[in-house]
């Protein structure tokens, strides 16, 4: 009777051996891998991961976790007991906090040439999947109506003409709002921007207090006051797609100036069992094939310069010859401070 | 003499173990995390801390306030009188309730109400009137009313015996709701961003822009304290109140309705329609936008980006009917426990379990991130989302709950108990039966909370299946007119839907009272 | 045979009842007649195990029930508003007791238990359509279905007017004798104890005064007050 325990007692040894050797090495191919993400990329999803499924026979188990800032924070939170084996979504303005967490395992991919330097991690702990930029729209129709040029930079915006029809969003209540202020940092530098904004408050510039308003009420298309607002380089084509009748060009357009971009990376969580596996979904997540997907599911660009883009994103936007772009380091560290100016200077 | 109960710890150990691990312990863990510096972030900003608190406390107390004096006609109408529609306009008060808060702000915004401390307060009052039509009515129109009756004899007016008896007895239920009111205002999260935005910010706004923008834990686990203790303060001295006031006196075992006849009926149809008109008006928004193409045909077609929205409709009755089973059960045990047992531990059970609907949703989210791995990993399941519904729910149940049991008296389970029914056959035979039928307001109001929850759930990672409202959030975040027409058709499908339920339910209710 | 030896109840640290004794004869019928607030009503609650003695001692048959939990007393106790489950028809009212004790043919004797107190066929009535007096005849039928021990009816007839009164006064007495039941009826109505009862007691501030037939007392009341009271 006694040898039972003592067989039980080998075997727990045994398996407390192997779990310490684990970590680099993966010892087999996982039924299923997590994917964690913001609720936007999960929702959207639907058959993007199949191919995936059928090459390598795991399957893909995609978790929403709310919004980036949500997603980020989970995945800290979690850290010593991941909920995932992969995050994608952090993009550069929670980068900092993520990567000094240490949630992420560094990975190289094997696709990675097919993408632009600027766009990539300097260590590779996160892989760039897409890009979107946030710039100004404008009302085509109204433009057109009311026989107006539309301006072609910032400085021509706070023209009292322009900026009064003009709406941004709020940089503490919305994402493109911060992107904008962001962009001004970058185009003017620290001395200089607070006064283009001051430019633009005394001109009657509208401030939403997310995208939905600027968008739904503010904007001159949907019965609103304002022809150009703060919005995505993807909303024209998406005007196309999603229309009742889809018209032959888009009824906006973006404004190439103040467009300001952000790069959503995927990265290996750190505990993963399956970190060869998790590689590999990096890998297709970055492959032409998943890649040429992303405009029409997730409306941003891909970060594969293979991959084709769809006829829509050809024909009715365009992609920024020079958007702005801020390091996450220097982000992360000003942003308070920021937006707190900003308030200083917008609201007195 | 002292034995333990074992019928008793039957009774309480499913809410104090639900309660216990799905609420208490994140909570703990999170707050402990929280203050011990996981990361340290920018402090001192004890001026705004201030006038944020400042804020939260006004606008929870001038919302609550304006909510009972908006419900109270339609609440006296309902309570008092059976008349045509009555059934359906109690229906309709509740939809607003359920509404996810980006819906209602975007008709306020479509309306012209952006951005002004009135639009905040108008929008609490159009989300909160159900609360109120429906805790209150639910004993008004069971006063017996000879009492009234009674006054009018003794040489009361009507005015009197409203102001000296009615509102007396009432004083339970408007307790309930009130305090119910004001924690949901005192959380406030969406109808403060996006109709105040930044200016206008709560203790709950703070919380998010600490934790989730800034991710300063330390501040936000300090606020979360600061939050919880008023909840909790409010609270105390509402369940001291609440015993103090509670009467018992013989419920009358259906409804007193009457036709309104002369003045009254004049009275019932202004307060009707007066009431359903101010809440139709940015319902009507909603609808008209929804109507202006192909959009509900829409919400059946494959989506290339967001699936076929209508399959949304059935996550969400999924989810709802789960955390309707496990708010109803866990409530109805734990008002039985709550009204069983009087004294200080009774009362902090209570207290306890009304917390989570002042607890901020960004902790009780992350609080399931960094707590719910233990003993098995629940995190990421679906039994997550049903959980966190019927945490909000449970105090619905248990407030609609109480004052009925409150007011059975003791001799009714005396004279079970001399019967021969032992603690637990009086509960089974006695208290349960009765206590069903105003389980079922609570039941009906976990489920419409359910359907519209848009809170804690969006901070915890889940299952990847969209629910009404993350669908509807889905479509109006995303550019053209068709996301938005078929964003406003779903949130008219989820009116439609919650005033059917609603319905459905109170003709259940009223069908087994059997007195219609 | 019920003995209740030297009982001391206190609620809230009041005292209600003090050092009360009574001894209840098998199929004697004793009432306890006292002005309001005497602690009448507690006195039964006490014998029905609802209030716990502080001291002293409550036997049947000679051993002490003290211990025992009120539902298996197997007593009956018809309460002074009757407390009629009101989510309950009259027929489920009667069955109660019956259903607690798991018996059988719960129909049969609920329908012979309402032809006891002349309510044949009103089963299925729902509570509160009934007149006062029927819903004092369910009660009782009620507190007699389940043949109990000891039948207590508290205020049996307190709320009926004078007329229906009188008519039930021998209708209850009946029902009882017909049962060969031992019961204590609680009043404070004198007339209506001794229709009810073969034996009196009084009771005062929460002490028994005098026990006996009312011509005992009248003839040798104890002190003043009984005279006075009793007159």
């Amino acid at each position: 009777m006694r040898l039972i325990p003592r067989i039980s007692t080998a075997t727990l040894v045994l398996a407390v051996a192997l779990v310490g050797c684990q970590g680099e090495e993966q010892t087999e191919i996982p039924e299923t891998l997590t994917l964690i993400s913001h609720d936007s990329f999960v929702e959207s999803a639907g058959d993007t991961f199949d191919a995936f499924t059928t090459e390598t026979g795991i399957e893909v188990e995609l978790i929403p976790a709310g919004d980036a800032g949500s997603l980020v924070n989970q995945a800290i939170l979690s850290k010593d007991n991941p909920l995932a084996d992969v995050l994608f979504g952090v993009d550069d303005s929670f980068l900092s906090r993520a990567v000094n967490e240490e949630i992420f395992e560094a990975y190289e991919s094997a696709n990675i040439d097919t993408v632009d330097e600027d766009l990539r991690h300097e260590d590779n702990l996160v892989t760039p999947i897409d890009f979107g930029d946030v710039c100004f729209n404008y009302d085509k129709e109204w433009f057109d109506q009311n026989d107006l040029e539309v301006p072609n930079d910032l400085d021509g915006l706070t023209d009292p003409t322009y900026a009064s029809l003009t709406t941004v969003e709020h940089p503490a209540t919305s994402s493109p709002g911060l992107a904008f202020v962001l962009a001004t940092i970058d185009v003017y530098g620290e001395d200089g921007w607070l006064d283009w904004w001051a430019e633009m408050r005394d001109a009657g510039v509208n401030i939403a207090n997310d995208w939905n308003t600027a968008y739904y009420s503010d904007f001159t298309r949907y019965g609103g006051g304002s022809s150009i607002v703060m919005s995505y380089a993807s909303s024209p084509p998406a005007e196309v797609i999603f229309a009742d009748e889809p018209p032959e060009t888009a009824p906006t357009g973006v404004i190439e100036a103040g467009c300001y971009r952000q790069v959503e990376f995927a990265g290996i969580l750190d505990g993963t069992e399956y970190p060869e596996s998790a590689g590999e979904l990096i890998d297709y997540m970055l492959s032409v094939e998943f890649q040429e997907q992303i405009p029409l599911t997730w409306f941003v660009f891909p970060a594969n310069q293979d991959a084709e883009l769809p006829p829509e994103f050809v024909e009715h936007t365009a992609i920024p010859e020079s958007p702005a772009r801020l390091a996450a380091d220097e982000i992360a560290e000003n942003r308070e401070r920021w937006i707190n100016e900003w308030i200083g200077v917008m609201e007195g | 003499m002292k034995r333990i109960r074992w019928g008793w710890v039957a009774v309480a150990a499913p809410p104090v173990i639900f309660i216990g691990y799905f609420f208490v312990y994140p909570l703990i863990r999170i707050l402990v995390l929280g203050l011990s510096e996981l990361s340290v972030g920018a402090s001192g900003v004890e001026a705004r801390l201030i006038r944020v608190g400042w804020f939260t406390l006004w606008q929870a107390t001038v919302s609550t306030v304006l909510t009972f004096l908006a419900a109270g006609p339609l609440t006296w109408a309902v309570s008092s009188f059976e008349f045509k529609g009555r059934r359906l306009a109690m229906a309709l008060a509740t939809v607003p309730f359920v509404l996810p808060t980006v819906v209602v702000g975007t008709a306020f915004v479509a309306l012209g109400w952006q951005e002004s401390i009135g639009a905040i307060l108008a929008a609490h009052v159009f989300f909160n009137v159900a609360v109120v039509v429906r805790t209150v009515s639910t004993l008004w129109s069971r006063i017996d009313p000879r009492i009234q009756e009674a006054a009018r004899v003794l040489g009361a007016s009507e005015w009197d015996v409203f102001w000296r008896i009615t509102l007396r007895l009432l004083r339970p239920a408007i307790a309930a709701a009130a305090s119910i009111v004001f924690l949901f205002t005192f959380t406030s999260f969406g109808v403060i961003l996006i109709l105040g935005g930044f200016r206008y910010a709560t203790l709950e706004v703070e919380i998010y822009r600490q934790a989730v923008t800034l991710f300063d834990l330390p501040l936000a686990a300090a606020l979360a304290i600061v939050q919880l203790v008023g909840v909790s303060g409010a609270l105390y001295w509402y369940s001291r109140y609440q015993e103090r006031t509670a009467v018992s006196w013989t419920l009358e075992r259906g409804t007193n309705l009457r036709r309104p006849k002369g003045r009254a009926r004049t009275g019932v149809l202004f307060a009707t329609l007066g009431t359903l008109i101010a809440l139709a008006i940015p319902l009507s928004t909603l609808v008209s936008r929804s109507v202006t193409g192909t959009y509900y045909q829409a919400l059946f077609r494959d989506d290339p980006v967001v699936g076929v929205p209508a399959h949304s409709v059935l996550n969400s009755l999924v989810f709802a009917v789960a955390a309707t089973l496990l708010a109803t059960i866990i409530g109805v045990l734990a008002a039985t426990v709550i009204t069983g047992r009087s004294g200080e531990l009774s009362r902090w059970f209570d207290l306890t379990l009304m917390l989570p609907l002042g607890t901020s949703a960004v902790t009780i989210g992350f609080g399931f991130i960094v707590a719910l791995d233990w003993p098995v990993d629940l995190r990421a399941t679906r039994w997550l989302v049903p959980a966190a519904h019927a945490l909000v729910a449970i105090p619905f149940v248990v407030r609609s709950t109480v004052p009925t049991l409150r007011s059975v008296p003791a001799e009714t389970r005396d004279a079970a108990r001399v019967l021969g029914a032992s603690p637990f056959r009086v509960w089974r035979e006695i208290d349960l039966p009765i206590v069903s039928r105003a389980g079922m307001v609570g039941a009906a109001f976990a489920f419409v909370i359910s359907l519209g929850e848009f809170g804690a759930t969006s901070f915890v990672a889940r299952p990847a299946s969209a629910t009404i409202p993350t669908m509807i959030f889905r479509l109006l975040s995303r550019p053209g007119q068709t996301s938005f027409g078929m964003a406003m058709a779903l949130s008219v499908v989820l009116a439609g839907l919650t005033a059917a339920v609603v319905m459905a339910i109170d003709r259940a209710r009223f069908g087994e009272l059997g007195s219609f | 045979m019920l003995q209740v030896e030297n009982l001391d109840v206190v609620i809230d640290s009041k005292p209600i009842l003090e050092n009360v004794s009574l001894t209840v004869a098998d199929s004697e019928i004793v009432a306890v007649l006292g002005p309001s607030g005497s602690g009448k009503s507690t006195f039964l609650r006490a014998i029905a195990g609802l209030v716990e003695a502080a001291t002293g001692d409550i036997r049947w048959d000679g051993r002490s029930i003290a211990n025992v939990p009120t539902h298996r007393r197997g007593f009956g106790l018809m309460f002074q508003g009757y407390a009629l489950f009101p989510h309950m028809n009259v027929g489920e009212n009667v069955g109660f007791g019956l259903k607690m004790a798991g018996k059988d043919d719960i129909a049969g004797q609920v329908e012979e238990a309402l032809s006891w107190v002349g309510l044949e066929g009103f089963g299925s009535r729902q509570v509160e359509s009934l007149s006062g007096g029927e819903q004092q005849r369910v009660a009782l039928a009620r507190t007699l279905a389940p043949r109990p021990d000891l039948v207590m009816l508290d205020e049996p007839l307190g709320a009926l007017d004078r007329n229906l009164r009188q008519k039930l006064v021998t209708d209850t007495r009946e029902v009882l004798e017909e049962r060969d039941v031992t019961a204590i009826v609680v009043t404070h109505d004198r007339e209506e104890a001794s229709a009810l009862s073969d034996r009196l007691a009084l009771m005062r501030s929460g002490t028994i005064v005098q026990t006996g037939h009312l011509e005992e007392l009248l003839a040798h009341p104890a002190d003043e007050w009984v005279a006075e009271f009793i007159a």
